[in-house]
C-alpha cells in the first residue's frame, strides 16, 4: 500500500490560539482512517489542513506527491473540487436546490453537463435507500435522509479522498450506523480513501485504523497484531 | 451463557430429541463453540432428575437419541423467571482496569500509556465486532452490538479516567 495523503509536522494557529503543534499523519490509498480525540484537540483543523482548506503556518501537506501547502488558492480549490469529497456534521445541503441537484453539484461544478450529472446523481438514491426523495428540498428531508444525500454528494464524483467531519454527529445511533455502513460500503467499492473525524468509538470502529489527536499532535497507537 | 436454561428454553418451543437441541443450540448460541453431545445429555438428565423435563417416546432399542424431552410446568416456570429477571450487571472489566490504573499511579508507572494501550485494544476488538456485524446476519449483528455497547462504555470510562489522571494521582499518592 502507498501513502496517498500526509501531514508532516504541521503547525497552525488561529491568531494566538495554537490548534496544531507539529501534527503528522500518513494515510494509505483506500484506507479508512478514524481521527479521534477530545473536543478542541485539533481534529477539524487537521482535516481542513489536509484538505487544503487551511494552509499550515509550517510543515507540509502532501497529496499524491503534490505539495498542497505550497499551492496557490486557485490550485487548492481545483484540487478540492476534482479530487476530494466532503461530508460534514450537518449535511450543509443547498436549501434552494432539490436533493438530486444537491448530489449532482460536485459534478456540475467540475463541468459535467446537467444531462449526464443528474442521472449519475440519481443513481445514488436507490443505493442509499432514498428512492422517491429526488425532488425534495433539504427542508423536507429528515436528518438521516439529508445526511445520506450529503454522503452521496461527497462520493458522486468518485473522489480520491473523502473528508468526513463528524458525519453522524447529528444522528441517532441506528441512523448513524446505517450512514457509516453505506459510507464504508461505497468507499470500499470505489477505492476511496476516507478520513473520518469522530469522537464516537462505535463510529470509529468502521475504520481500518484510528489515530488520537491530543493538544494539536497525533498519537498513532502501535498496531495490534490481528 | 447458561446451558441448562437455554436448553429448557429451546424445549419450550416443542418436545425435541437431544440432537435437535444440540443443533439449534450450536446454530443460535454456540458462536463457534459447539456444545459437546455429552454435555447435552448430562444436562438433560439433570433437568429430568429435577423434574424440569420428562422423557417420552422411548423407541425400541437403546441409545440416547431415541428419547424425546418434554418441558414440565416447573421447567416452564423457571424459563419464564429467567427471561423476566434482569441479569446482574457485572462491572468486571471495570474493576480490573480500575485496579490497574490506581496501582500504576501509586507505583508511578505510566498510567496514561496503559490507558492508551487499553483503548487501542478495545477499538481493535470493536473493529472486529463491526466487521462481523457488517458481514453477518441480523442475529450476529444483535450479538455484536451487545459487545460493542459494552466496550464503548469501557472506553468512555477510559476517556474520563484519562482526563482525570493528574487529580487521581494526587489522591492516591498524597
Ligand atoms: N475559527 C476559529 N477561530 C479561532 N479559534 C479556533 C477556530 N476554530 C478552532 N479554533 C480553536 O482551535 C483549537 C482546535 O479546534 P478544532 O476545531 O480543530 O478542534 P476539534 O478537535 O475539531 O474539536 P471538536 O471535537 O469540538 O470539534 C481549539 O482550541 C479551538 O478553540
Ligand atoms: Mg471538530
Amino acid at each position: 500500500m502507498s501513502v496517498v495523503i500526509e501531514a508532516r509536522d504541521v503547525e497552525f494557529s488561529f491568531g494566538q490560539t495554537p490548534a496544531l503543534r507539529g501534527a503528522s499523519v500518513a494515510v494509505e490509498a483506500g484506507e479508512i482512517l478514524a481521527v479521534m480525540g477530545p473536543s478542541g484537540s485539533g481534529k477539524s483543523t487537521l482535516l481542513h489542513c489536509l484538505a487544503g482548506i487551511l494552509v499550515p503556518d509550517s510543515g507540509e501537506i502532501l497529496f499524491d506527491g503534490a505539495r498542497v501547502h505550497a499551492m496557490a488558492e486557485t490550485e487548492r480549490s481545483s484540487l478540492r473540487r476534482d479530487r476530494f469529497g466532503f461530508v460534514f456534521q450537518f449535511g450543509q445541503l443547498v436549501p434552494e436546490l432539490t436533493a438530486v441537484e444537491n448530489v449532482a453539484l460536485p459534478l456540475l461544478l467540475s463541468g459535467v453537463h446537467r444531462k449526464q450529472a443528474l442521472p449519475r446523481a440519481g443513481a445514488w438514491f436507490a443505493r442509499l435507500g432514498l428512492d422517491g426523495l429526488e425532488q425534495r428540498r433539504s427542508g423536507e428531508l429528515s436528518g438521516g435522509q439529508a445526511q445520506r444525500v450529503a454522503l452521496a454528494r461527497g462520493l458522486v464524483a468518485e473522489p480520491q479522498v473523502l473528508f468526513a467531519d463528524e458525519p453522524t454527529g447529528a444522528l441517532d445511533s441506528l441512523t448513524g450506523e446505517q450512514v457509516m455502513d453505506l459510507l464504508v460500503g461505497a468507499a470500499r467499492e470505489q477505492g476511496t480513501t476516507v478520513i473520518l473525524v469522530t469522537h464516537e468509538p462505535r463510529i470509529a470502529a468502521y475504520a481500518d485504523r484510528e489515530v488520537m489527536v491530543r493538544d494539536g499532535r497525533v498519537n498513532a497507537p502501535d498496531r495490534i497484531a490481528s | 451463557m447458561s446451558v441448562p436454561l437455554t436448553l429448557l428454553g429451546l424445549l419450550e418451543r416443542e418436545p425435541s430429541h437431544g440432537y435437535d437441541l444440540k443443533r439449534d443450540y450450536d446454530a443460535f448460541f454456540g458462536r463457534g463453540k459447539p456444545l459437546p453431545f455429552g454435555q447435552v445429555y448430562s444436562t438433560l438428565s439433570r433437568l429430568a432428575r429435577d423434574g424440569k423435563v420428562v422423557i417420552s417416546d422411548v423407541a425400541p432399542g437403546s441409545g440416547p437419541d431415541r428419547k424425546r424431552y418434554i418441558i414440565t410446568d416447573v421447567g416452564a416456570t423457571e424459563v419464564e423467571q429467567w427471561l423476566t429477571q434482569p441479569v446482574d450487571p457485572e462491572p468486571h472489566l471495570q474493576t480490573v482496569l480500575f485496579a490497574k490504573v490506581v496501582l500504576a499511579l501509586m507505583l508511578d508507572r505510566p498510567a496514561a500509556e496503559y490507558l492508551d494501550t487499553q483503548r487501542s485494544a478495545h477499538l481493535h476488538r470493536m473493529r472486529e465486532l463491526t466487521e462481523i456485524k457488517r458481514a453477518g446476519s441480523l442475529v450476529d449483528a444483535l450479538l455484536a452490538d451487545h459487545g460493542l455497547y459494552h466496550l464503548e462504555a469501557d472506553l468512555r470510562w477510559i476517556e474520563m479516567t484519562g482526563a482525570r489522571l493528574d487529580a487521581l494521582r494526587k489522591e492516591v499518592r498524597p
